[in-house]
C-alpha cells in the first residue's frame, strides 16, 4: 500500500485515495474547435511510461482535494506532491 | 502410552503441566511448551502422513515454519483447520490432529500404490495425461485432481472466531528475535527509537536457545531473556511473540499476522483468535536468520531423515530425541553442534563428514567426545519403509562423483546438514536485487530498494561475534537518523567456537544399478529425475521448471527445495547458479488464514449498511428489502401471501389509480453554492442552466469526456446561488467526484461550492392521481394548485411544524411530488403521509414498483444508462443544447456516435402478450438464422405493465427509430426462450406526458 503526502493533510495511506489518471492532460477549452486527433488525444490516447509519471488522485476519504503525484509507476517511489493550484514545474 | 524419547532435565518445556492430546484417535501426554511436533517424537511418533503424490509415508523434517511434512488437520473447539504445521502448533489441553493425504488410515494408505506406479507418474504427469480424450475431462479427470489435490479439508462451517485488523507504525520494525534482531532492537530501543520486535515462535531468541555460545558471561539463552524483559518494559518498544511478518509491501509497509489465541484450547471471552498488523516502518531490520538445506540421497524423505538443526533443537528446546541412534550426515561444522549435544545426553551418534580434512575447534572437540568421525563418507540411501532402519553408506571421492563400496550401518534418524540458506523473503519481497554468495553457495540481500536492511544470518554471516556487532550498530545507526539521540550501549564479550568452511556438496550420486529416488521437495514430491526430464523436454527458465514439475510450489513454498533445486539445474546446464536465478519471492512467507485477511468484514460487515430514517417503518411494515449499491431499500412491501410479482403490481396499479409514497432518501444529493453555481451546471450538464429561475427544477443529463452519458437527475435552484442537485443512487459519490474535479483542476477561477447532502435529507416520492388532494391536506396552508406549485415547480412548505422542500418532480410519470425533510424528521414525515394518504388509499411502493412505473413510461435508469450509450440511445439527443458547449459534446460528433443506424431504445412487446421477456437477452430478426445469429439489440429492462396488462420491456435496438411496428425475436439461450415480439415506442404509457402536468 502507498504512503502519499497530501499537500493539505500529510502522509496517508493509499486506501484513502482514487486514482486520476494522467495529470499532465489539459482539458481543451470550452467552446473551442479542436481537431478530431487532439480530441481523441485528449479523451483516449495515454502514455503508458514507466519510469516517473505526474498523475492526478483524489483525497477521497480525507479532505477530498485533487493533487497531483509524481511516482515512479515501476517502483512506485513517490517524488513530489503538489496542490491542484500548483503547477508540475 | 510414555513419553520414552523424553529426556529428563533438558528442554525449555513446563513439565509440572502435562497435556493431553489425541493424534488420528489415539490419547498421548506431552507437557506445556511443546509443540505437536516435539510431543509426538517425545512419544516416538515419526509417522505423521503421506505424501503428496506418491503417498510414501511422511515424518517430520524441520522444527519450525520450513516443515514440509509434517502438515495436519487440527481440531479446536468444535472447529477444524487444515495445513497447519505439527512443528509450529503448540500444544493444549485437549488438542485433537488427524493426518491428511492418506485413505483409509496413515499406516495403510491405499494411495501408495502410486508409489509403484511412480515410474509413470513423472514430471509433468498432469499435463500429459489429462489432456485426451476431452469428454474425459469433466467426469473422469477433474473429480480425481480435486480428490487427489490439497492437504487437509477446509471447514465449511461459520467460521465462529474473531479476527482483527490493526494499523501501526513504528521507526523500526524488525522482523526475528535471534541474536541481531535482539541486539538492533535494544540498540535502537535505547537510543529512543520506537521499535517492534516481531518473533514467529512463542520463545524469543532464535539460535540462542540452541547454541553453545556465550555473549557478556551468560549463555545465550540468559542473555535472550535478558534483553527481551528489559525491552517489554520499555514504553517505546512493541514486543510481539508468535507473530509472523509475511509480507513486504510498498512504501515499508509491512503485514504481520500475530496468532492470539492459536495455542489455547479455547479463545478467551473478547479476544480474536489472530491479529493482522499493517505495520508502517520507517526502518526495517531483517534478522529473519536461515532455514539449513538438505543434502540430497536416496530416498531422503524416509521418516527419520531429518534437519540437523531440527535435531538440535527438538534436544534442547523439548529435550525429546528424535533417535537413540542418531546418524549425522553433514558437510560442514554445523552436524557436529547436534552430534555433540546427543553425546552429551548420553546418546553415541555417528557423523558422517562429505569433507576430506577439515579442521575446527568444533570437531575438534567432538573427536574428544569420542564420537565415531567418518571423513569423506556420505549416505546413499536411507533405508526402512515408516522408519529409517539403517543406512546405506559409501566412501565418496575428492571429486565427489565416484562411491566407494556400500556398507549398511544401523541407525534410527538421519540428521541432516547441507550448510545453511538466508530466509531473504522479506528482503527480496521488499525489491532487493538479491546476489549470490559463493562462500554460502545461497543468494543474499543486495541492493536495497526500500529502507531496510538484512541482518546476521539471513545475511549470510555465521560468526555470532560479527552478527551481534553489526546488529548494535544498525540498530545505533538507524535509530540516531530517526530520533537524533546518541545513546550507544555497550557491547557485550562473545565467545564462540570458530568453524571452518563447507563443503559445496549438495547430492549424493548413486550407486551404480541403483535407481533411488533422490527428493528435492518433500512436500510436493519433486526428485531428481523430474528436474532432469524437464530439463530434457525444453523446459530452461527455472521458472518454467518450477512450474512444470512444482518444484517449490507447495504450501512451505520450497524453503528447502530451492536452492538444491537451483544447484541441480545450473549442473545439467553448466551454468552457474547466479546465471539460473531464483524464482520470485511473493508474499506471504508463510500461509496466513484467510480469517485473518478479512478480518473483521466478514458477512454483514463486509460493506457498510445504509438505512434511511425511515428504515424501521419499512421493516414494521413487511418490507422485503433489497440491495442498492450500500443502500438497504425496500422492494416491495408484503401483505399477505403475496410474492414479488403480485406485490409490486398491487403497489404500481395504486400509484396509477390512487396515490402511493416511495422513500427515495437513497437519491444522491449535491448542494451547490456560489455565484458562478449556474455558470458550473451549464458546462456538466447537456442542457441549459443560466436562465433557471428560482424556485424551479429542472432535469439534466451528464456527460463523461468521452460522450457517454454518466448520470442524470434534477437539480432545483433554492435561492439566487444556491442549487440542489440530485444524482442517482448509485452515481452519487462518482458525480461528487466529477464536479469536484472540474472545479479544482479545470475551472479553479469559478467560485463554487460543492457538498454532499444526501444524508442530511430525508425524502419521500408522492406519486398518482390523487397525490396532490394529499399534498393539499399534509400543506394546507400553502398553494399547492397547478398554479402554485406547477410541473418542475418548487416551495418550501411546513409540515406540521416541520421545515419542508415540495418538489414537483416525477420519475414514476404520474402527477407526483417529492418531499424533503432533515433526517431526523424523515420517519415522521412518512408516518404523516401515511396518516393522511388514508382517505386516499395510499400504499407505500417499493423499488420493484418503481421499475415498473418508469419503465413503462419509457423513463430510463440505470439499466439504459450503462456506461455503453450515448444521450440519442436514451432518446435524451433533445437535451443537448446546441448553443453551448458542455463536457463531452465534442465526442458526440463521432462517426459511430452519429451513424444513420445508430442504436436507440425501444419498447418490446411480446405478440402473444403473455409471455415475459427475460431480461439481457438478445433481439434477433431470424430465430433460425445459422449460429452466430447477428444480434440486434438487447433487453434492458423488463416488467409488466401495470396499465396494459401485458408484459413490456426495454431495449437498445440497432437502428430503432426505424424499427417501430417491426416484429422480431427475443432470444434467451440462457432461459431457453424464443420470444415473436413487436418493437413500440419506449413510452408506453401517456406518450404525450401529460399526467405529470396535470
Amino acid at each position: 500500500m502507498l504512503h502519499i503526502k497530501c499537500p493539505h493533510c500529510g502522509m496517508r495511506s493509499q486506501n484513502e485515495f482514487s486514482y486520476g489518471g494522467d495529470a499532465t492532460i489539459k482539458r481543451p477549452e470550452l467552446g473551442k474547435e479542436i481537431s478530431d486527433q487532439d480530441w481523441d488525444n485528449f479523451v483516449y490516447n495515454r502514455k503508458s511510461l514507466k519510469g516517473k509519471h505526474w498523475e492526478l488522485w483524489q483525497h477521497i476519504s480525507g479532505c477530498r482535494q485533487w493533487i497531483k503525484v509524481e511516482r515512479d509507476t515501476a517502483t512506485h517511489e513517490i517524488f513530489n506532491t503538489l496542490k491542484a493550484t500548483e503547477d508540475i514545474s | 502410552m510414555t513419553q520414552s524419547f523424553r529426556l529428563e532435565n533438558v528442554g525449555l518445556i513446563n513439565r509440572k503441566n502435562k497435556i493431553s492430546f489425541k493424534f488420528n484417535g489415539k490419547t498421548y501426554y506431552g507437557f506445556e511448551g511443546d509443540t505437536l511436533a516435539s510431543a509426538l517424537l517425545a512419544n516416538g511418533v515419526h509417522l505423521i502422513g503421506r505424501s503428496f503424490k506418491y503417498h510414501r509415508p511422511r515424518g517430520f523434517f524441520g522444527a519450525g515454519v520450513d516443515e514440509p511434512y509434517a502438515i495436519v488437520q487440527l481440531y479446536r473447539n468444535g472447529e477444524t483447520e487444515p495445513n497447519v504445521k505439527a512443528t509450529e502448533q503448540e500444544l493444549f489441553e485437549g488438542l485433537e490432529a488427524t493426518s491428511v493425504n492418506c485413505w483409509p488410515s496413515v499406516n495403510f494408505d491405499i494411495g501408495a500404490i502410486n508409489n509403484f506406479l511412480k515410474i509413470f507418474l513423472p514430471a509433468g504427469f498432469y499435463y500429459k495425461t489429462f489432456m485426451w480424450p476431452k469428454s474425459f475431462w469433466y467426469k473422469v479427470y477433474e473429480p480425481f485432481i480435486r480428490k487427489a489435490a490439497g492437504l487437509g479439508v477446509a471447514s465449511i462451517k461459520h467460521d465462529k472466531e474473531r479476527y482483527e485488523h490493526k494499523y501501526e507504525y513504528c521507526d523500526l520494525l524488525i522482523a526475528g528475535s535471534g541474536p541481531s534482531g535482539l541486539a538492533s532492537a535494544y540498540a535502537a530501543a535505547k537510543n529512543g527509537a520506537r521499535v517492534i520486535l516481531a518473533e514467529d515462535k512463542a520463545r524469543f531468541g532464535g539460535t540462542l536457545l540452541t547454541s553453545e555460545v556465550n555473549i557478556g558471561n551468560k549463555s545465550g539463552k540468559e542473555w535472550a531473556d535478558g534483553v527481551i524483559s528489559e525491552l517489554k518494559e520499555m514504553p517505546n518498544v512493541t514486543v510481539k511473540n508468535r507473530s509472523q511478518v509475511f509480507g513486504y509491501y510498498d512504501h515499508n509497509m509491512l503485514v504481520m499476522s500475530e496468532r492470539i489465541s492459536d495455542h489455547l484450547s479455547k479463545t478467551k471471552k473478547f479476544h480474536p483468535k489472530q491479529r493482522l498488523w499493517y505495520i508502517r516502518a520507517k526502518e526495517v531490520l531483517i534478522s529473519s536468520g536461515s532455514i539449513e538445506r538438505p543434502i540430497v540421497f536416496g530416498n531422503n524423505d524416509t521418516p527419520g531423515v531429518m534437519l540437523s538443526s531440527a535435531a538440535k533443537e527438538y534436544l534442547k528446546v523439548y529435550g525429546v530425541l528424535v533417535g537413540k541412534n542418531p546418524l549425522i550426515f553433514t558437510n560442514n561444522d554445523s552436524g557436529y553442534e547436534t552430534a555433540i549435544e546427543f553425546k552429551k545426553n548420553g546418546i553415541n551418534p555417528a557423523i558422517l563428514d562429505s569433507r576430506k580434512d577439515p579442521h575446527s575447534e568444533i570437531i575438534e572437540e567432538a573427536k574428544n567426545l569420542k564420537i565415531d568421525i567418518k571423513f569423506s563418507y556420505v549416505v546413499v540411501a536411507a533405508k526402512g519403509y515408516k522408519k529409517v532402519k539403517s543406512a546405506d553408506i559409501a566412501k565418496i571421492s575428492d571429486n565427489k562423483e565416484q562411491l566407494g563400496k556400500i556398507e549398511n550401518i544401523k541407525c534410527d534418524c538421519i540428521c541432516v546438514s547441507g550448510f545453511w540458506t538466508p530466509t531473504i523473503h522479506l528482503a527480496s519481497q521488499s525489491g532487493n536485487k538479491t546476489k549470490f554468495n559463493e562462500d554460502i553457495d545461497a543468494f543474499v540481500p543486495g541492493t536495497s530498494k526500500q529502507k531496510e536492511k538484512t541482518l546476521g544470518a539471513a545475511n549470510g554471516v555465521y560468526n555470532l561475534d560479527e552478527t551481534l556487532k553489526s546488529s548494535f550498530e544498525a540498530g545505533h545507526e538507524l535509530s540516531k537518523k530517526i530520533t537524533n539521540n546518541d545513546n550507544k550501549v555497550s557491547f557485550p564479550n562473545v565467545v564462540e567456537k570458530k568453524s571452518t568452511s563447507h563443503d559445496k556438496f549438495w547430492c549424493v550420486p548413486l550407486p551404480d544399478g541403483k535407481n533411488y529416488k533422490r527428493f528435492l521437495d518433500f512436500q510436493n514430491d519433486v526428485a531428481v529425475s523430474d528436474v532432469e526430464i524437464a530439463l530434457k523436454e525444453g523446459y530452461r527458465s527455472i521458472e518454467h521448471v518450477k512450474r512444470y514439475t512444482t518444484l517449490g510450489m507447495a504450501t512451505d513454498q520450497g524453503k528447502t527445495s530451492n536452492l538444491n533445486g537451483l544447484q541441480l539445474v545450473s549442473k545439467i546446464e553448466n551454468k552457474v547458479v547466479p546465471n539460473v536465478g531464483h524464482t520470485t519471492f511473493r508474499p506471504p512467507y508463510t500461509p496466513v488464514s484467510i480469517g485473518a485477511i478479512v478480518g473483521r468484514e466478514v458477512g454483514k460487515h463486509s460493506k457498510p449498511t445504509r438505512k434511511s430514517p425511515m428504515h424501521l417503518w419499512h421493516k414494521k411494515n413487511n418490507a422485503v428489502f433489497i440491495d442498492a449499491g450500500v443502500w438497504l431499500r425496500p422492494r416491495y412491501y408484503k401483505q399477505g401471501d403475496e410474492n414479488l410479482f403480485e406485490g409490486s403490481k398491487r403497489e404500481a396499479k395504486n400509484v396509477r389509480t390512487n396515490v402511493g409514497v416511495c422513500d427515495v432518501t437513497t437519491l444522491g444529493k449535491i448542494d451547490i453554492k456560489g455565484p458562478d453555481a449556474a455558470e458550473l451546471l451549464n458546462r456538466v450538464y447537456t442542457n441549459a442552466w443560466l436562465k433557471l429561475p428560482v424556485g424551479k427544477a429542472r432535469y439534466g443529463v451528464m456527460l463523461r469526456e468521452d460522450g457517454i452519458v454518466m448520470d442524470d437527475g434534477t437539480t432545483t435552484r433554492i435561492s439566487e446561488n444556491h442549487y440542489h442537485m440530485t444524482t442517482t443512487t448509485a452515481q452519487a459519490a462518482n458525480v461528487l467526484s466529477h464536479l469536484e474535479y472540474y472545479l479544482q483542476l479545470v475551472w479553479p477561477e469559478l467560485n463554487v461550492n460543492v457538498v454532499s447532502t444526501t444524508e442530511q435529507w430525508a425524502g419521500a416520492a408522492i406519486a398518482g392521481p390523487k397525490s396532490r388532494e394529499l399534498l393539499q391536506k399534509l400543506f394546507p396552508n400553502f398553494d399547492v394548485s397547478n398554479e402554485g406549485l406547477p410541473f418542475m415547480g418548487y416551495i418550501e412548505g411546513d409540515l406540521f411544524g416541520v421545515k419542508a422542500r415540495i418538489f414537483r418532480i416525477s420519475f414514476s410519470g404520474e402527477l407526483a411530488y417529492e418531499v424533503n425533510v432533515e433526517s431526523d424528521n424523515g420517519n415522521f414525515m412518512w408516518e404523516k403521509i401515511i396518516e393522511v394518504g388514508q382517505e386516499f388509499k395510499i400504499q407505500p411502493y417499493g423499488t420493484e414498483a418503481l421499475s415498473v412505473l418508469r419503465i413503462e413510461m419509457g423513463h430510463v435508469a440505470g439499466s439504459e444508462l450503462d456506461g455503453r450509450t450515448i444521450p440519442y440511445d436514451n432518446s435524451l439527443e433533445g437535451l443537448l443544447s446546441k448553443k453551448k458547449d458542455f463536457i463531452g459534446k465534442r465526442s458526440l460528433t463521432r462517426k459511430a456516435f452519429t451513424a444513420e443506424d445508430r442504436q436507440k431504445v425501444v419498447g418490446v412487446v411480446p405478440l402473444d402478450k403473455k409471455t415475459s421477456i427475460p431480461e439481457g437477452s438478445h433481439l434477433v430478426k431470424d430465430s433460425n438464422a445459422p449460429l452466430p445469429n447477428p444480434k440486434l439489440g438487447y433487453i434492458s429492462a423488463s416488467c409488466w405493465s401495470v396499465e396494459h396488462d401485458n408484459p413490456f420491456s426495454l431495449a437498445i435496438l440497432k437502428d430503432g427509430k426505424n424499427m417501430i411496428g417491426k416484429k422480431l425475436f427475443v432470444m434467451s439461450p440462457l432461459k431457453n426462450k424464443i420470444i415473436p415480439v413487436e418493437i413500440v415506442s419506449s413510452h408506453y404509457v401517456d406518450p404525450k406526458g401529460e399526467r405529470v402536468r396535470s
